[in-house]
């Protein structure tokens, strides 16, 4: 009933064009904007914002990057948190080594440092294909797993490869507290999801869904895969390695090698997948259901006034994430972006659906 | 000279035991085209199911013959594997099939969540020792011909031979059985097998119950090896360069691809390593893997990948 563009008529090719053609989408966005950079901040508790905004937040813009990658363009990547740590620690020198250095510009040439790693690893998916660049992909984790670990100079001499930074600064302003550090990552979120949106839906993004749909056909309709693969490469590691800086200076303040192993590359993989593949809405749903799932298990027993000793618990934990991943997968293949929009085609002909 | 060759022998030694795992993901790979990531953590299953099954059997028989122990707990790990396999099927891959690559390697990925979750919550998330009389003490051969000789690991030597005789016997099983002809024509292409009338559920159950067995052996190796605890599932991650390398379809990829990798991990650790700092061997067997692809694509010994338009 309220959802309907019945009589929003297109007279413009700007209005065509435009990210939410139907202005009760419009409306919403730009409710969900104010609420997230006024209001909460306003009134979340320090709890929700440090424990589940900033993560949540900082985690669905490397989801978004990850996703221009693999839902995108079609090329399965392993190494995503390899990508987030040559971000956090590239920055880390920069923040460093350059005295007076700005933090955003910090943190964006860490991205960039990302970005020429990404196209150096990114070179081999134009001979290698599929699942065989897949597992390809994880030399990239292990090489710097190893390497923050073992090479002194990237992690200036500390022991361990930990690292920390201190008095975050922006144009004056100290990040110091949880709004101020959740602020600051919304609004690099916005930046790069709009950044992001319209890259995926002009020429560049077109290129690269019809490699991801077919390469050799894409080839011979003039589409050049050294571009459009290496693109998305640049682009989605560029995006991720920004989103590891932010993890390491927010959010973490001080963290070692194994804040970016593994583990968060399959992390990010499975927001991607259940979120919804070629979507940028989807990385965020991926995101939060990733983020909020385990510390929810987690609260459960405690909420029926069970005491669960931790063992066990971690136990549970493990099977329930499993199986609800492989349930989600089963009931909705493609990703929680397709429930939404599902919804949202049902929503326009409610209540009358003829 | 001596140092090398025992070096050399080592890397493929334990090249052998990696390859013993890739087995697990070529089988199920070749007969359903999924690349099953929770080889890993049904290693760490089966190995966990072995280790307790042989505590609590003499328990509860009240037996004291380790032979018999070691028997039945086997006997009853490879049931449970199968019934593993069979859940898997049945619950999981059954919806998913026609799914693309990236979904069904994610299914598996939250497979093996669930696996690990539930292995420790059966049998305990404690470290145990799997002992079946494997002789533990180093020999050493050829010591006419070098000074000192060369040290070869007995516990080694005899987990080569045990994975050598058990690709002989897969070996057999798909080439001469009616099952492993039904197990190749799946892979093959499912479509025209199911229209001659293989039935392509128990086949994946099959399928299934044989990388459960080899996840079982090679549990049983590596557990009598290292012991039976949460970071055998780990080896799954040495073992996918080795899968790369060989060819995802090919079980003698396998093989060769276990022993090209043992022997450059160890190789290199020990003449690049200390120049580098050491602890390389784990990317260095991908870079490996990576540089052999980009000279062949498919893998060793891999079916060509031909796309058509």
């Amino acid at each position: 009933m309220l959802y309907r563009e019945n009589g929003q008529f297109k007279a413009s090719y700007r209005a065509d064009q435009q990210i939410f053609p139907i202005l009760q989408d419009r409306v919403a966005i730009g409710l969900l904007l104010f609420a997230a950079f006024v209001l909460v901040p306003m009134f979340a508790s320090e709890y929700l914002l440090r424990a589940i905004l900033e993560p949540f937040l900082i985690l669905s813009l490397a989801a978004l990057g990850l996703n221009i990658l693999v839902g995108y363009c079609g090329q399965i990547s392993l190494g995503t948190g390899a990508f987030m740590a040559i971000g956090a620690y590239a920055a880390y020198n920069f923040e460093e080594r350059i005295p007076g250095m700005p933090l955003l510009l910090a943190l964006l040439l860490g991205g960039a440092c990302s970005t020429a790693v990404g196209v150096l690893f990114g070179m081999p998916s134009l001979r290698i294909k599929g699942l065989y660049l897949a597992v390809a992909t994880l030399a990239a984790q292990f090489f710097t797993d190893w390497a923050f670990l073992r090479i002194r100079w990237f992690t200036n001499d500390s022991s361990s490869g930990s690292v920390g930074v201190a008095g975050l600064e922006v144009f004056g302003v100290a990040i110091d507290s949880p709004a101020r550090k959740y602020l600051l990552c919304l609004a690099f979120l916005v930046v790069f999801a709009l950044l992001a949106k319209n890259l995926v839906r002009g020429a560049i993004g077109r290129e690269w869904m019809a490699i991801r749909d077919m390469d050799v056909a894409a080839a011979v309709i003039g589409i050049r895969p050294v571009h459009a693969k290496l693109s998305a490469f640049a682009v989605s590691s560029f995006i991720v390695g920004v989103a590891g800086a932010l993890w390491g200076f927010v959010h973490l303040g001080s963290w070692e090698p194994a804040a970016f192993n593994i583990d968060r590359s399959f992390q990010l993989l499975f927001m991607v997948i259940i979120g919804g593949m070629g979507s940028i809405m989807g990385s965020f749903f991926g995101a939060a259901f990733i983020v909020v799932l385990p510390i929810f298990l987690d609260a459960l027993p405690r909420w029926f006034g069970l005491n669960v000793d931790t063992a066990l618990s971690s136990h549970l934990t493990y099977m329930v994430f499993g199986a609800l991943i492989v349930f989600f997968l089963i009931v909705e293949p493609h990703g929680m972006a397709r429930l939404w929009s599902t919804g949202k085609e049902k929503l326009r002909l409610w209540p009358f659906p003829h | 000279m001596g140092f090398f060759l025992e070096t050399l022998f080592g890397g493929l030694m334990s090249g052998m035991l990696y390859s013993l795992v890739a087995l697990g993901f070529v089988l199920i790979y070749k007969a359903s085209g999924v690349f099953n990531f929770a080889q890993g953590a049904m290693v760490l299953f089966a190995a966990l199911a072995m280790a307790r099954f042989y505590e609590w059997i003499p328990r509860w028989l009240g037996l004291d013959s380790k032979l018999l122990a070691n028997l039945l707990a086997f006997g009853a790990a490879v049931g449970v594997m199968m019934a593993v396999a069979w859940l898997i099927e049945r619950l999981c891959l059954r919806h998913l099939v026609n799914q693309p690559h990236i979904t069904l390697l994610m299914a598996t990925l939250g497979v093996s969540y669930f696996l690990e979750g539930f292995g420790q919550l059966l049998f305990g998330s404690d470290i145990y020792k799997i002992d079946v009389g494997m002789p533990k003490d180093p020999v050493i051969v050829l010591d006419r011909l070098f000074q000192g000789g060369l040290l070869i690991n007995q516990e080694d030597l005899y987990a080569a031979l045990i994975a050598a005789a058990l690709v002989a016997a897969l070996t057999l099983f798909f080439q001469k059985t009616a099952t492993g002809r039904a197990l190749r024509a799946v892979a093959d292409d499912h479509q025209a097998a199911q229209s001659i009338g293989i039935p392509l559920g128990r086949i994946w159950i099959i399928v299934w119950s044989v990388a459960g067995f080899v996840a079982l052996v090679a549990g049983v190796i590596w557990g009598s090896k290292l012991g039976v605890q949460f970071s055998l599932s780990l080896i799954a991650l040495k073992a996918l360069p080795v899968v790369i390398l060989g060819g995802l379809t090919s079980v003698p990829g396998a093989i060769v691809g276990g022993l090209i990798i043992g022997v450059g991990e160890k190789l290199s650790e020990i003449y690049i390593g200390p120049m580098l700092g050491g602890g390389i061997e784990i990317w260095f067997a991908y870079v490996l893997a990576l540089v052999f692809l980009l000279v062949r694509p498919q893998g060793l010994f891999g079916e060509k990948i031909i796309d058509r338009v």
